[in-house]
């Protein structure tokens, strides 16, 4: 006998009926972990620092009194609490993130390590030009490849994320219409937009102005024209759209803006689509941001941090934020203040010169897919979302017949009958090993599931996908409904209670002698 | 109950004695899901017909309340304040918003009455 | 090409199943007028050999702080980071993951995020703190939107000794959301009365403790004023270590604290990605901007964590949202958290006092020097010292010599000649001993 079958008579037997509760609450690799705060021993400490000899403080008698309140742990203890907390935690490392419009491509590590450089970590912004000519130099080549790609002659780099530069973009836009001595006092966005965009638009004073698309899921062209006129300030597009669409009369669109006075502003959320294939400025575009934490495999990081820059056309340049990079007599240097040509600068939106740590995460991306694997990454985007678009077009219910560009975006008529939200679908997907898809978004479809892999899936992988996702449909339509209303079933947390996190808030850990005060 | 009048926004208002109560209805609220928090204007402030009385927030949604008819807030329903649950549970009743002094009582006979609202919300669906 | 997949067999035979012959195909709705033929003119693709090679360079080209005598703040501080820091936010789960909006599937991230809007409400002394924002001046300049937003007014009034970027980006937010800011003149080594600046239609005063130039200050007695008045007092804090020597702002009274956080866990990295603290009352939490991570039970009754307050956002409220943020710091949120876990309570103070030992020995050397006067009083770890002659020039002596001494003032004030003479000198744990010897002397050569 081999051992193979020696060691199969010592196999347990598993009874399904019984759940098996563990004395820790642990489950496996699954581990429960407490809150620092609860961790934590007087006098503990991770760090080995001196205590700094006598000396005659000059605080002002500001000393602080009392105790902060913060846990002493060890570094064994806090590396194996943040393991732990890793542990459960989704992420790219570990499988298809689904989710449209914010291109969740691999991360390379190589971004890492030369960000990591400490001749681009450990430099301050304010060092004299002659110490950093280095980093200027990366944030200039980091410019000219943007520049390049959207072929626009401008670009501003310090806006931190996609949001902070479509304020930049919005702001820019108002400057250059009080140069001209206009005042006009509306922005629209088509109904599809996302929350960013009339958000935005309403920060800076404008009233938004929806436009509603057309059967194909595109911006209604007529509707545009009929709402344009000399009081907007700028159209706000995603292109792709929000569906996944390219905005196929989009030249129509930019000369009926142009035509108003208006400004041509573009969400540059999905240039993942078209990068290396289409240029923004080739649309008639005036103001796009980028997100170099979507088409440029920065990390998402668990929420960030991102960066946002904006490319801008000839009319808006003037108006761009501080600091400006140029090429002057000495080398590169930046200009700060809005003196000479970056007199009209609409003035800093944010400290020091912008999210540098990124610039040379999606430099290194760029240098490493050149010009040739740029346009790769768009077609093979491209070219993955519309297999799973054939591949599952007759499981859900496709929002829009014909091609789609990165993201193919469906609704929930296949639920309609068995009586399964999208919400409900999204959370067996979490039992399948699988992060959701966009959900509820755009908000131009009913219960919208919108999917988004990405070129840097396989096509194993999305094939596992698309089939996890048939079978799921199917027992959805078969009337399997109670498969759906338990999931997920496997998570180290089950549905969590939102509604009672928001009507009494608890937005921090208290000692608990202050909570039960409090409760009185 | 005849009472009741209602709004294209879902807002109901009945009369008592000289104030208005101003609610949303039973249709909205299963709209909204669990409301988490409710903000009131305050005592002696003045609200316009079709302008913006309060906000009602859910866990996914935060929605405008405006006002059926114009007039001066003389009472509010601080409990929602504390705990907003009264909203979903009895919409019409414990879950009243404010009470308006009403500024002209014809403003009342623009609005729905309960009939014409069912029929309102039949052709939502 | 290492990043793609798919092979050609693989892109043959999904096209065939998709029902199309090219790729090209996919791109149809691409008007012609608008297609790019061809390769954009950029580079071809590299290995890593070659962008390694290629980006050493760039690097290879600055002047790292910690290869010389190192001396700048002015809102970015360099700090040690404990090794284990970096190794925990690079693993693939919280690098790679994405935002927290689906709970069951991001714990570990609402975790930390809970666990770091504590500490950051305990070392502000304040009740409640956001998951962070991109970096000092915008939350500064959301602290001032929401102070608005509370006292419905719409007059700001700044401290002259307010980080000139932080008001810069209060006066941008101003010209396009509509609102007014008044700042007072810089004044270093003198006092402002902002008290008398405060009106009915004041909606706060935003200070800086340290301030600017150095000095600290009670700001207990303007917080009463504020507050008389029915403003608020919004308090800036640059260098976060500081909190771990000083009264923090909640103590003093004040209605929002707007700081940054880099000190702890981030490198200086050129200005960028830094981390935006912001903390404030509970009563005020609805009017907060930025995300919060809350505290709730699932289903079985266990604890866990969700994003919540949700409806105040963009993706929500849309036009009506408080503020169009859409992205926190997060990684830079989560390498702070780490960082203060592991010095904990004994860690900081002793690390705060070590800064302020620095500083001291610092400042007893080089007001020494003839010609040279410390104009602050106070200080933490960074001050002012007024010097004979234009700083700018100075430090760009000093920098040939391989000493990086700090930020002249006209850098950021380049209008006002009376402060041409001002030099910034921060220094921290990292500064030896050796390193203020090298300062030191090389000053004194500059000035003689």
């Amino acid at each position: 006998m081999s051992d193979w079958s020696r060691a199969a008579s010592n196999r347990a037997v598993e009874d399904p009926a019984i759940e098996v509760e563990t004395a820790t609450g642990n489950r496996g690799l699954q581990i429960e972990e407490n809150l620092i705060f609860e961790q934590g021993s007087p006098g503990r400490c991770g760090v080995d620092l001196v205590d700094a000899a006598p000396f005659p403080a000059r605080l002002g008698g500001l000393e602080r009194q009392g105790a902060i309140g913060l846990p002493g742990l060890s570094e064994p203890q806090v590396v194996r609490h943040f393991t732990r907390l890793s542990q459960k935690n989704y992420a790219i490392d570990t499988g298809l993130y689904p989710l449209g419009s914010c291109t969740m491509k691999h991360n390379p590590r190589l971004n890492e390590k030369l960000a990591r450089l400490p001749g681009f970590a450990d430099i301050h912004p304010l060092q004299p030009a002659s110490t950093i000519q280095g980093a200027l130099a990366l944030v200039d080549t980091l410019a000219h490849w943007l520049k390049t790609l959207t072929g626009m002659p401008a670009i501003a780099l310090s806006p931190g994320a996609g949001a902070h530069g479509e304020l930049c973009g919005i702001m820019s836009i108002r400057a250059a219409l009080e140069a001209r001595g206009e005042r006009r006092s509306r922005v629209l966005v088509p109904e599809s937009a996302h929350g960013t965009n009339p958000a935005t638009a309403a920060a800076c004073g404008y009233s938004v102005d929806s436009v509603s698309g057309n059967l194909t899921g595109r911006v209604d062209v007529g509707a545009l024209k009929a709402k344009l006129d000399t009081d907007v300030a700028a159209l706000m597009v995603t292109n792709p759209n929000t569906c996944g669409l390219f905005e196929n009369e989009i030249l129509e669109i930019a000369a009926a803006v142009h035509a108003a006075g208006a400004f041509f502003y573009c969400d540059g959320a999905n240039f993942n689509a078209i990068v290396g294939r289409v240029r923004p400025a080739d649309l008639g575009i005036d103001c796009m941001h980028l997100n170099l934490h979507k088409t440029f495999s920065t990390p998402h990081g668990g929420g960030g941090p991102g960066s946002g820059p904006v490319a801008l056309a000839a009319s808006l340049a003037p108006y761009a934020p501080l600091p400006w990079l140029v090429h002057g007599p000495d080398g590169l240097e930046l200009i700060e203040h809005k003196k000479g040509e970056a007199n009209q600068a609409i003035g800093r939106l944010k400290g020091f010169h912008g999210q540098m740590g990124m610039f040379a995460r999606a430099l290194a991306y760029m240098m490493s897919h050149g010009a040739d694997g740029l346009r790769q990454v768009a077609e093979d985007a491209v070219l993955n979302a519309n297999y799973l678009r054939a591949r599952l077009e007759s499981d859900l219910s496709l929002s829009f017949p014909g091609l789609c560009m990165h993201e193919v975006l469906f609704d929930d008529r296949f639920l309609k009958e068995a009586g399964i939200t999208t919400l409900d679908f999204a959370k067996a997907l979490i039992d399948e090993g699988y992060h959701p898809m966009t959900m509820y978004f755009p908000l131009v479809v009913h219960g919208a599931l919108l999917i988004e892999p990405t070129e840097t899936e396989s096509k194993a992988s999305l094939d596992q996908f698309a089939g996890m996702l048939k079978t799921l449909a199917a027992k959805a339509r078969s009337g399997d409904a109670k498969r759906f209303h338990a999931a997920p079933r496997w998570t180290p947390r089950r549905r969590l209670d939102e509604t009672a996190a928001a009507r009494k808030p608890v937005l921090r850990w208290r000692p608990e002698a202050v909570a039960l005060q409090a409760e009185e | 109950m005849s009472t009741f009048r209602f709004t294209r926004d879902h807002e109901w208002v009945r009369l008592d004695g000289d104030l208005a109560i101003v609610g949303i209805t039973d249709y909205a609220q299963s709209q909204l899901g669990d409301v988490v928090y409710v903000e009131l204007p305050e005592i002696g402030h003045r609200v316009e017909k079709g302008k913006e009385a309060a906000v009602v927030e859910s866990v996914k949604a935060a929605s405008e309340v405006y006002a059926p008819v114009s007039g001066e807030v003389a009472e509010i329903n601080e409990m929602l304040v504390a705990d907003p649950a009264p909203v979903n549970a009895d919409p019409m009743g414990d879950g009243w918003f404010i009470k308006l002094r009403l500024d002209d009582p014809k403003e009342l006979d623009s609005l729905m009455d309960e009939e014409g609202y069912r029929r309102f919300i039949e052709e939502q669906r | 090409m290492r990043y793609l997949p798919l092979t050609d067999p693989d892109r043959r035979e999904m096209l065939a199943a998709i029902g199309v012959d090219s790729i090209d195909a996919l791109f149809a709705d691409v008007p012609s007028a608008a297609r790019f033929d061809g390769l954009i003119n950029l580079p071809r693709a590299m290995g890593e050999i070659e962008v390694e090679r290629a980006m050493s360079r760039m690097a290879s080209r600055n002047v790292a702080a910690g290869s010389v005598p190192f001396f700048i703040g002015g809102g970015a501080y360099r700090h040690h980071i404990p090794a284990a820091v970096d190794h925990l936010i690079q693993r693939g789960e919280f690098l790679t993951s994405y935002t927290p909006y689906q709970p069951e599937m991001a714990q570990g991230t609402l975790q930390y995020l809970f666990e770091f809007q504590t500490q950051v409400a305990l070392l502000t002394g304040t009740e409640v703190a956001n998951a962070s924002l991109y970096d000092g001046a915008t939350a500064c300049a959301e602290a001032v939107m929401m102070a608005n937003r509370l006292t419905r007014r719409r007059k700001a009034v700044l401290s002259g000794a307010l980080h000139p970027h932080y008001r810069e980006v209060c006066e941008t937010y101003a010209r396009f959301v509509g609102f007014e800011v008044a700042a007072a003149d810089p004044a270093p080594g003198g006092d402002e009365d902002l008290t008398g600046r405060v009106g009915p239609d004041t909606s706060c005063i935003v200070v800086q403790n340290p301030d600017f130039f150095g000095e600290i200050r009670d700001y207990s007695e303007l917080a009463r004023n504020c507050h008389d008045v029915g403003a608020l007092l919004v308090v800036v804090v640059t260098e976060i270590l500081s909190l771990g020597a000083i009264v923090p702002p909640g103590e003093m009274g004040a209605d929002i604290v707007a700081a940054e956080g880099q000190s702890l866990g981030n490198a200086l990295n050129f200005g960028g990605p830094h981390l935006g603290l912001f903390a404030s009352r509970d009563k005020f939490v609805r009017q907060m901007p930025g995300r919060l991570a809350g505290q709730t039970v699932d289903v079985d009754g266990r604890r866990g964590w969700v994003l919540t307050l949700s409806t105040r956002e963009q993706h929500i409220r849309r036009e009506k949202a408080t503020s169009n943020i859409c992205t926190n710091s997060g990684l830079c949120a989560l390498a702070f958290t780490i960082h203060l876990a592991l010095l904990g309570e004994t860690g900081l103070t002793r690390l705060a006092r070590l800064n302020h030992a620095a500083a001291v020995s610092l400042a007893e050397r080089l007001e020494g020097i003839p010609d040279v006067r410390l104009l602050s009083r106070t200080f933490f770890n960074e001050f002012a010292l007024q010097l004979p002659r234009p700083a700018a020039a100075i430090v760009d002596a000093l920098a040939e010599k391989g000493v990086l001494a700090g930020i002249p003032v006209s850098r950021l004030y380049p209008s006002r000649p009376e402060l041409a003479g001002i030099l910034l000198v921060a220094a921290t744990e990292t500064a030896m001993s050796e390193d203020m010897d090298h300062f030191e002397r090389a000053l004194t050569e500059a000035l003689s």
